[in-house]
Formats: structure tokens, C-alpha cells, sequence
């Protein structure tokens, strides 16, 4: 039987770990770009989940697969790569605070041997993964909980930024419930790749828009 | 049509005894030619350096068409200096029965030794469908500045389907990985959250393990450009614009806060 | 928490100070880092709505070395980051007495919010709550979680109260009404001798807490009518006898 319930429960933005601070770029994109509608948002959850949110989603595939195989060396090979693949030092430090924040609440909540082995700062992505396969999730389970967190964070966000109708900002995470589901299959086929060949979808926009907002003395949300 | 070309540079002493960077090893294969060429205008990182190597690469008249397979191998040998260019920029087109065309670029710069990469952008037409691979492994000496600017489709033209992937390794650990698809096949290329709708993106990517643990800080150039630190000795600058002379222009300008040695004499000037 | 096992001396007395936006909740901490700060090393967690500004402004203000002060970002949730996802700020509580320890007491501001919003004990310790005369005196006896069950309700601003024409005997009266006999202290920054009942406030919970004989309790979100069991109450003494020293029990 697949173990449902846990899934759910990773990826319910209740979940006590820190995500309701960050809009995932979305308040300084719509700043930097004027979005002011939900059309545009949708335009920007499907070029975050498309891109970044992909990445994120095959890394949390690999460590899930890592962690299920006790593979601890490979688990510590994904942070590096992430690295290499987040070239903004503020995207870097998010996804790290976020990952940091996800394992002090996988640990309180669901001790797991495999929790213990992570670097207490490592990449979201990665804390992700390893949680999902404490909870014993399918890398593939992984990748859709990140998927599902890649476009409810901004999307939750954006109702507060722009003051967007809540129905039409459910709409649209509505309409992408398919794509999700086909990126999360996608994810999960980069598995067991070489770090090194794990995917690497570069959002150029939101990279340049994570320093914009980092620089702002206002701002509603974290990121 | 499948074309290599190759090239290595090491470093020696002349015959007056002065340190010199010499290539040694040029292979071209049209369309693909790479020669020895001279200072084009104001580089970068040059301005210091007295045993620089030049060689210019020209990809021919109309670049890789579908079908087309280029290789291009640069070896920077121990100690030396390469200045790599290019004449003008590439076009990548549709083939006259379609297909992939294909650029793999790989390249190795050794301990001691820079390679300053600067190509002329790469013009994706419509209808073309092209990869490119770019693999550069580093040592823990070496330097690299490498430049890379993407113009997509010709004047009020969209782009056919273009797929990059950069891969920077230094000693074997990832340093800078991304990969870009543009086009009709990948229609959310345009989403605010990656590429907006701009024409014309680039990046530089500067290495210098002098730099060690404390790379330049992350700056703002733009609306739609900014320099970032990576997790590295190596910032990257990043800019999108409407046209390829102002993502040059704010890519100079990232260069030109990277101060000595890679500020070009004409970018350390202070702007007009 | 895992922290219930850290010994006093590794792990700070964590104090809340909730309250509606400008009742004074930056102007209590900087006044408590000033008067206490050869008694205790302190640390401040600032959480802000908009920005960092209520750690500039307690920066800006000397009362402590500013990489003492940090400020979490709450998204626009202030609530949410003291209640139902105190992560962030256990983290950064964490982190500041890891960075300078050992730290005597942290202080978390909370990014004021509305008259709801109160500290979960996996947070803090115990709590402030600040209301003000600016306010109206109505609000004290309308109550409130934070009002009701706060360790310490705090009327600010008394030397405005006849410019706002508040009652503050009558307001205070009405806070402790509302309190089941939990301490209420009437404060201004322009009079010491009310100062100075605070911070003797915070010392005895300082001792209480050192000596492990605090225990948080839960004023409850949104239940004004909750009354703290045997488990969930008061077990310090209160050997003082000194008035401002008072705290509540059950
Ligand atoms: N008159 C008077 N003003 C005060 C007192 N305490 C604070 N204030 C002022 O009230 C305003 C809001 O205070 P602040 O501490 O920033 O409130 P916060 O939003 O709760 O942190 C500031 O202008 C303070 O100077 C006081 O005891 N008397
Ligand atoms: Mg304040």
C-alpha cells in the first residue's frame, strides 16, 4: 500500500517549517515585471515549476533514493551540485534556511535514523527527499510533494501581494494538478543519475529578481 | 556534416628568455577554423599579462545547420594564457531535412594557466534546432573568464529550439551547472520567472582562486541584470535585455566591477 | 522541545513581548537590555512585518552589541511565526544563544499584530503583553488571550493617560479583573520607579526560571476562557513579597 497519508502530510504548507515567509520570488517578480493578475501568476508558477521547481524535484527523487539505499555518500554529493545549479547567493541561503528549517521539523515529529546522517544545513531539496524516505515515499512521491511546494508557496504568497481572488489563484493551481503529476514522473526518472547529470533548468529571471528583493529595505515576504 | 578542430597552448621561454604562451596543437576542420590571430579590442584580464596567446575561431559563413556535429577541444596547458574569439557570431538554422544540429565544446584549463573565452553571441533563427554542450574542467589554479550570449530568432523573428548546457568542474566538484532551453518545444521559456520574453540573454562567468572563499558580492546592474558570488572562488554575471548590444553593455559593466585583473582598460574607464 | 533538557545555565530564559503594533514593545526591550545589562547578557529576536526596522531601531539605540539583535522575517504572518510555526524563531533563538553563550535571557518581539496573537510555549518561556493608554481604556477589560493570560500585562504610556483621557487605576483594575489576579504593571519609560518594578518583574522570573521552578504556560490562542491546569500553571514561589515581583499563580 502506498503510504498516501504521509505524502499529504509533507506537503501541507501547515506543516511547521518556516514556508509561509517566502513568496519564492513571486513578490519581487511582480514588482520588478508589474504582474497584477492571476493569469500572470500562473504564467510565473508554470516557469518556476517548469524550471527550478523541476531541479528541486529530481534532487529530492535522488535523496530519496539515496536515503532508501543508505547511501549517505551519494546524499552528500546533492548539496554541492545544488550549489552549482542556484547561482544566487540568496536563492542558495533560502533553500538552505528552508532545508535547515524542514529537518528540525522531520526530526521533532518522525525521528528517522537516515535525519541524523544530513548536514543540519543542507538544501531543501535534499531534507525533502531523505524526509520522504523516512516516511517510506517513492522518489517520485518526493518529487511531487516539492512540486506541490513550488507553486502553493508563491501561489499563497501572491493572494497577499497582489490581493488576488483566492478562487482564481486555486484555479490555476488546479489547472497545473496535470502538469505536476508529468514533472514529478519526469523527476523521478533522474533518480539514480550521477549527480553530475541531474538536471539543471536555469530561471535566469528569478535569480536576478532573489538579489532585487534581497536589497529591498521593504518587502512583505523573506523571498 | 561533422567538423573538429582543437587547440592547446603551454607555456615556454623565448629566446630572449621572457615567459611566453604558445599554441601548439591547432587542428581546424572547415567550417570549424581556429587561428592565430591579435588583440580585437579592449579584453579583459589581459592588461598585465605579457605572455598571452591568441586564437580566433570562425564557424563559417552560415553556422551549424540541422544534421551539423561540431567538437571543439581546448587544452590551456600548465602556466599559460589563451585569449580564445571569434570572428563573428554563429547562426544556428534549420537543416534542409531537419534534424539536431550539435556544438560540444570541451574544455581544460590546467593549473597556472587562464583562458579567457570570448565568443560572439550565438543567434538561435527560427525553426532551428540545435544543443550545445559546453564541459570546462578547471584545476585549483586556474583562472577562466568565459562569456556566452544567446540572441533568440533574427530581427522580429521567434526562435526555433535551442537547448544549452554549461558545466563548470573545478578539481571535479561542480562549480556552475545550468542549462537553458528556449523555444517553440518549451513554450514557458517566456514565463516571468525565466526568461520574460527577452530577446537576448548572457552570462559571464569569471574564476579566480585568488578569490578563495570570498568572491565579489552580489550586485545589481539592472532591472534584468546582476552579478552573483557563487558557492566558489567564481562570480557569474547574468543580464537579459531586448537586444544583444545592451546585455554586452551590461555584462561590461559586471566585468568592469570585477576591478583588477579582469576589468578590460576600456570597462575600468570610468563610463562615458 | 528537545530544549526541556537543556540545563539553565546552556539554555536563556526565553521572554516574549507581544502586543498591538506601537503600544511599546521595542521601547520595554530596549529599556530592559539598558537597565539590566550588568546583570544579565541578553540577546533580542526581533520579528518584523514590512522590514528589519524594529532591530535597527534597537540598534540604533547602543543597548546591546547589534549582532546581539537578529530579526526574523515573518511574511506577513506575525502571528503564525509565534504559534503555529515557531521554527523560524526557535531557530534564530537557538542560534543566538549557540553564537554568544552563555546568553542569561533571549527577548523575541513579536511583529505586533492585532490583540490575538500570542506566544506558543515551544517559544518562550514566558510572556509580556503590551497594551497602552493610547489604546482606550476599554481594551484591558474586553480582554483577550494575551490580555487574560499573559505572564505579565504591561498598561504603557502612562504619562499620556491624561491626554487621552484613560483612567489608569480604573484600567489597570479592569486588566486584573480580567486576569484572575495575574500581575499588571502600569509603566512609563519617563518614570523610573515604574521601570524599575519591571525589570524587578523580570529578575524574579529570571531566578524563577534559573532555578527551574518556571513553567510556560499557554495563554491559548484564541480561548479567553481557558483556565491552566495543575500541569500547565505556576510552580514558582514567591518568596520576594515584593508587589512588581508578583506572579501569577493559580
Ligand atoms: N509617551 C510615551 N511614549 C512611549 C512610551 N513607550 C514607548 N513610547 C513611544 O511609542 C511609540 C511606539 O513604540 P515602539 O516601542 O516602537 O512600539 P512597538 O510597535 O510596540 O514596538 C514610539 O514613538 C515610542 O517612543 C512611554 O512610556 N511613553
Ligand atoms: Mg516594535
Amino acid at each position: 500500500m502506498t503510504p498516501n497519508a504521509a505524502l499529504l502530510l509533507l506537503a501541507d504548507g501547515r506543516l511547521p517549517a518556516g514556508g509561509y515567509a517566502h513568496s519564492g520570488g513571486f513578490e519581487p517578480t511582480a514588482r520588478l515585471q508589474g504582474l497584477n493578475d492571476a493569469a500572470a501568476l500562473e504564467d510565473f508558477l508554470e516557469g518556476r515549476v517548469t524550471t527550478s521547481g523541476f531541479v528541486a524535484a529530481a534532487f529530492a527523487a535522488a535523496a530519496c533514493a539515496a536515503a532508501h539505499a543508505g547511501n549517505i555518500g551519494r546524499l552528500g554529493q546533492l548539496d554541492p551540485e545544488l550549489d552549482a545549479r542556484m547561482p544566487s547567493p540568496a536563492v542558495r541561503a533560502v533553500s538552505r534556511a528552508l532545508g535547515r528549517q524542514l529537518l528540525r521539523v522531520i526530526t521533532r515529529i518522525h525521528p528517522h535514523p537516515v535525519l541524523a546522517t544530513l548536514d543540519p544545513h543542507a538544501h531543501q531539496p535534499t531534507v525533502f527527499g531523505a524526509a520522504a524516505a523516512s516516511f517510506d515515499l517513492s522518489p517520485q512521491d518526493a518529487a511531487l510533494a516539492v512540486l506541490h511546494e513550488t507553486i502553493t508557496g508563491p501561489a499563497s504568497a501572491a493572494v497577499k501581494v497582489l490581493s488576488l481572488d483566492p478562487y482564481e489563484v486555486h484555479s490555476a493551481l488546479a489547472r497545473l494538478t496535470g502538469l505536476l503529476d508529468e514533472l514529478a514522473v519526469r523527476a523521478a526518472a533522474h533518480a539514480l543519475d550521477d549527480p553530475d547529470q541531474l538536471p539543471a533548468d536555469a530561471s535566469p529571471l528569478l535569480d536576478i529578481a532573489a538579489e532585487h528583493h534581497r536589497s529591498w529595505d521593504v518587502r512583505l515576504f523573506a523571498s | 556534416m561533422s567538423a573538429r578542430a582543437s587547440l592547446t597552448t603551454e607555456h615556454t621561454i623565448d629566446r630572449a628568455g621572457r615567459g611566453v604562451s604558445r599554441v601548439y596543437g591547432l587542428r581546424s576542420q572547415a567550417p570549424l577554423v581556429l587561428r592565430p590571430t591579435h588583440p580585437k579590442s579592449a579584453e579583459p584580464f589581459t592588461r598585465h599579462a605579457t605572455n598571452v596567446a591568441r586564437v580566433s575561431l570562425t564557424s563559417g559563413a552560415a553556422g551549424p545547420l540541422g544534421g551539423d556535429h561540431f567538437e571543439l577541444e581546448v587544452r590551456v596547458g600548465r602556466g599559460s594564457t589563451l585569449v580564445l574569439n571569434e570572428v563573428s557570431a554563429t547562426l544556428l538554422l534549420p537543416g534542409a531535412r531537419g534534424g539536431l544540429s550539435q556544438m560540444r565544446i570541451t574544455i581544460t584549463v590546467e593549473d597556472d594557466a587562464t583562458l579567457v573565452w570570448l565568443p560572439e553571441p550565438v543567434i538561435a533563427a527560427e525553426h532551428c534546432n540545435h544543443v550545445q554542450d559546453i564541459d570546462v574542467a578547471l584545476g585549483t589554479s586556474s583562472r577562466l573568464l568565459m562569456r556566452d550570449e544567446l540572441q533568440l530568432g533574427r530581427h522580429r523573428e521567434p526562435p526555433g529550439n535551442l537547448t544549452q548546457r554549461i558545466r563548470v568542474r573545478r578539481v571535479g566538484r561542480p562549480l556552475f551547472q545550468q542549462q537553458l532551453t528556449v523555444g517553440p518545444a518549451t513554450p514557458k521559456w517566456r514565463s516571468s520567472a525565466v526568461g520574460g520574453g527577452h530577446k537576448s540573454l548572457g552570462t559571464v562567468l569569471v574564476v579566480d582562486p585568488d578569490w578563495g572563499g570570498d568572491p565579489p558580492s552580489a550586485r545589481i546592474l539592472a532591472h534584468g541584470a546582476a552579478m552573483f558570488p557563487l558557492a566558489g572562488p567564481a562570480v557569474l554575471i547574468s543580464a537579459l535585455a531586448d537586444d544583444t548590444l545592451t546585455t554586452r553593455r551590461l555584462l561590461d559593466r559586471g566585468v568592469a566591477h570585477l576591478g583588477d585583473p579582469w576589468a578590460s582598460e576600456a570597462a575600468a574607464a570610468p563610463s562615458a | 522541545m528537545t530544549d526541556t533538557h537543556d540545563t539553565p545555565r546552556t539554555r536563556s530564559l526565553r521572554l516574549g513581548v507581544a502586543g498591538p503594533v506601537g503600544t511599546g514593545k521595542s521601547s520595554v526591550i530596549a529599556m530592559l537590555c539598558r537597565k539590566l545589562n550588568e546583570e544579565f547578557t541578553m540577546g533580542v529576536i526581533t520579528n518584523d512585518i514590512y522590514t528589519d526596522e524594529d532591530a535597527r531601531f534597537l540598534r540604533s539605540a547602543g543597548v546591546l552589541p547589534s549582532e546581539r539583535i537578529r530579526a526574523v522575517e515573518t511574511g506577513a504572518c506575525p502571528h503564525t511565526a509565534i504559534r503555529d510555526d515557531v521554527t523560524m524563531n526557535l531557530l534564530a533563538v537557538e542560534d543566538l544563544e549557540k553564537d554568544f553563550a552563555p546568553l542569561d535571557i533571549v527577548l523575541v518581539e513579536s511583529g505586533g499584530d492585532n490583540l490575538t496573537a500570542t506566544f506558543s510555549p515551544a517559544l518562550v518561556d514566558a510572556q509580556i503583553f503590551v497594551l497602552d493608554v493610547a489604546g482606550g481604556g476599554d481594551v484591558a477589560r474586553k480582554g483577550g488571550p494575551g490580555i487574560a493570560r499573559a505572564d505579565l500585562l504591561l498598561v504603557n504610556k502612562i504619562d499620556l493617560a491624561e491626554y487621552v483621557e484613560v483612567d489608569v487605576e480604573q484600567m489597570v483594575k479592569d486588566a486584573q479583573s480580567a486576569r484572575d489576579g495575574r500581575p499588571v504593571l502600569a509603566l512609563s519609560k519617563k518614570m523610573p520607579d515604574t521601570v524599575e518594578a519591571l525589570c524587578e518583574w523580570v529578575r524574579q522570573l529570571h531566578a524563577a526560571h534559573s532555578r527551574g521552578v518556571h513553567t510556560p504556560t499557554d495563554p491559548g490562542p484564541m480561548a479567553p476562557h481557558f483556565h491552566a491546569t495543575d500541569e500547565g500553571g505556576y510552580e514558582h514561589s514567591h518568596e520576594s513579597g515584593d508587589s512588581s515581583g508578583e506572579h501569577a499563580h493559580h
